[in-house]
């Protein structure tokens, strides 16, 4: 096979990857604060496509034409926007199910997903809508006997998940939000005892996940042009799955995570069939799991007795 | 579902007080209408309920037939075989219809048709073109529109006489619809000697099909005809000419949507792009009673509503030709007749395939917009 072929398949792949690094910081990022797998995360995203397409022609309408002053005007009103959907959902949906059992939330939040995928289906309709595309062109690179190129696009969501990671960690790591988020996690009755206000800090923590989500949703929905209301469910998944396999709880975990698993699939497509790329990711997955039960990058669970 | 239920039901009692006809108050004839309401093709569901309940709605205005109102039920599937089997179940038991319009992936028209023929309720589908759905001596199934076999033999001439390639990429979506398309589609290439370059099929949902497009860039294809439905079909040809790949993209009669527009990113991506489909049945509406009876009920007039619309009116004229005979009278009926309908005349063989269906192709112009490519 070409040189510049595989050069262009590990390009896929990392492009995919970054997609499913992205989306999968927000799992990793709640599930590391309060234990809970927020399976509505990628209806969330699937949201804030919607919300970046009507701010998107909302821009054109008033004039805006400039391509960085659109991406950024889009990106700050939906991370605003669908921040507040972050909030709400933890406030209607998983504060009053807080002490309840470990299923309850969970439980919760399939159902919370399912309406605001029914929702966005009859609010805004089933077809597919399209927005265009702010950033086109790529990158070319020459290798062997052609060349392997990179959208603009992909390039920006890999810097974008890269940089969400890294302040993310600073921000866990270092800051003073960051101490009390882990002090919540590791006791929420001592935390709140000593004076943080752990309701607070858990809306908080949902608002930053929505955030990253539509940071996600922004990107991935101007990368591939087009969206409906039931694309949450297949990146959520993948995301997830991406969450656990780098060691979910981790940062850096969900971006390696992501990365191996869009690799993964890119090399397996292009090079075996893209009709089992599925049945070989999971595999993959169950392995890493069989031999690191906690992920690549997890720290094990330690029970303290 | 319960207002429309009790709206009709409330028109049923006003025109029953009103007229002292004694016919109208007897039991209304319910119709089902199933199809993909939720999930991922649920633009499909949508059209299918559209079409079906402005025919419904116009005929019920001209006092229903023989005196008897339309009701209709909406079954959703998901285009779920699984889903799709429990919802005819319960249309059958519980809801007790006397005709079934649907559904809409051949992969869940297949197991449910049967559940309909056993309990001898006739069912036409405006949408499923696998051939399984006709091919297993079902007195009582049949369809509004063409075969896939007939489709990709077309498609195969299409291909090989009119755009003169024969470096052909097949890609479906591993559905029965899709996947019977290809199928199909190889055969009728491998009678004239053209094996395809690649064949692989995609996973439905997913949104990202760079590494294959990779693929078929190094298995140099000049085409590729994919089978399959439209939130893949986008992204798809997308990323095919954001990869530089100019093979010439060929598909079926799912294409035949407005949405394609859309789902693939505009109408710059959609040079090179074919299709084939029923000769669109929009074109000939005109301001005729249909295009009436579509703007009453607020319906777009997109294909599949077109196709629902002409299944209803099939089962209507079979209820008026029988006297609201059973499902055998009716299917007796149905291959003895034709009937004129919202997308042209149809009639049927003994397997209750519609004969003389016919494919055209279709191409899009630099706005997006449809045009038969001859």
């Amino acid at each position: 096979m070409d040189l510049h072929i595989a050069a262009q398949q590990i390009a896929n792949g990392c492009a995919l990857g970054a997609i499913y690094g992205l989306i999968a910081v927000g799992y990793t990022m709640v599930y590391g604060v309060i234990r809970m797998i927020n399976f509505a995360h990628g209806e969330v995203y699937m949201v804030s496509a919607y919300m970046s397409a009507i701010v998107l022609s909302v821009l054109t309408v008033l004039g805006v034409t400039s391509p960085v002053l659109v991406l950024l005007l889009v990106l700050f009103v939906t991370c605003a926007i669908t921040g507040l959907f972050g909030w709400v959902i933890e406030r209607v949906a998983y504060r009053p199910l807080r002490g309840s059992t470990n299923l309850a939330p969970l439980i919760s939040a399939i159902g919370v997903s399912l309406m605001l995928q029914s929702y966005v289906q009859i609010s805004q309709g089933a077809r597919d809508q399209g927005v265009p595309n702010l950033l086109a062109g790529s990158v070319q690179m020459n290798i062997g006997s052609g060349t392997a190129q990179f959208t603009y696009m992909q390039l920006v969501i890999l810097l974008v998940a890269l940089s969400a990671m890294a302040v993310l960690t600073y921000v866990i790591g270092y800051t003073r939000l960051g101490r009390q988020c882990r002090a919540t996690q590791q006791n929420r009755r001592m935390a709140s005892a000593l004076g943080v206000n752990t309701d607070r800090i858990i809306s908080l923590v949902f608002v930053i996940g929505a955030i990253t989500a539509a940071v996600g949703g922004v990107l991935v929905t101007l990368n591939y042009g087009s969206f409906n209301f039931y694309m949450g469910f297949v990146v959520g998944v993948k995301a997830f799955t991406a969450a656990v396999l780098g060691g979910i709880g981790s940062l850096p975990g969900a971006i390696v995570g992501g990365l191996i698993l869009g690799l993964a699939e890119a090399l397996f497509a292009g090079y075996v069939s893209t009709d089992y790329k599925d049945v070989f990711a999971f595999v993959a997955l169950i392995c890493v799991l069989y031999f690191k039960p906690s992920g690549l990058l997890g720290r094990p669970e330690i029970q303290k007795v | 579902m319960i207002r429309i239920k009790s709206v009709l039901a409330g028109l049923a009692m006003v025109a029953a007080s009103a007229i002292h006809l004694p016919a109208a108050a007897q039991a209304p004839i319910k119709i089902a209408i199933a199809g993909p309401m939720t999930g991922s093709n649920a633009t499909f569901g949508e059209q299918l309920w559209g079409g079906a309940k402005a025919y419904a709605d116009q005929v019920n205005e001209k006092g229903g037939i023989r005196g008897r109102k339309i009701e209709l039920v909406k079954g959703d599937d998901a285009c779920e075989p699984k889903q799709a089997v429990a919802l005819a179940n319960r249309l059958v038991d519980k809801d007790k219809v006397d005709a079934v319009v649907g559904h809409f992936c051949s992969s869940s028209t297949i197991p449910a048709s049967v559940i309909y023929a056993d309990a001898n309720i006739l069912s036409i589908t405006p949408a499923s073109t696998n051939p399984i759905v006709t091919e297993r001596k079902l007195k009582t199934v049949f369809r509004s529109c063409g075969r896939d076999d007939q489709q990709a033999v077309v498609a195969g001439s299409f291909l090989l006489d009119k755009l003169k390639v024969t470096r052909i990429a097949l890609i479906h979506d591993k559905d029965t619809y899709g996947q019977g398309l290809v199928d199909a589609l190889r055969a009728a290439l491998a009678k004239r000697g053209v094996q395809p370059v690649l064949y692989e099929g995609l996973i439905r949902g997913e949104r990202d099909f760079n590494s294959l497009v990779t693929k078929i860039k190094a298995a140099n294809a000049d085409a590729v005809y994919f089978g399959g439905l439209i939130p893949e079909a986008g992204p798809l040809i997308r990323q095919m000419r954001e990869q530089g790949l100019t093979a010439k993209f060929v598909s079926g009669d799912a294409l035949a949507q407005a949405e394609i527009v859309n789902a693939a990113g505009g109408p710059q991506f959609l040079k090179d792009v074919y299709y084939s489909s029923a000769p669109d049945p929009t074109k000939k509406l005109g301001n005729s009673e249909v295009t009436q009876a579509l703007k009453r009920a607020n319906v777009e007039p997109s294909n599949y509503a077109l196709f629902a619309y002409a299944s209803v009116q099939a089962l209507v004229a079979a209820m008026e030709g029988t006297n609201v005979g059973g499902a055998d009278a009716m299917a007796d009926w149905l291959r003895k007749n034709s009937v004129n309908s919202a997308v042209g005349k149809l009639a049927w063989n003994d397997k209750g395939d519609v004969v003389d269906f016919q494919f055209d192709f279709f191409a899009f112009d630099s706005n997006g917009r449809r045009f038969e490519y001859r």
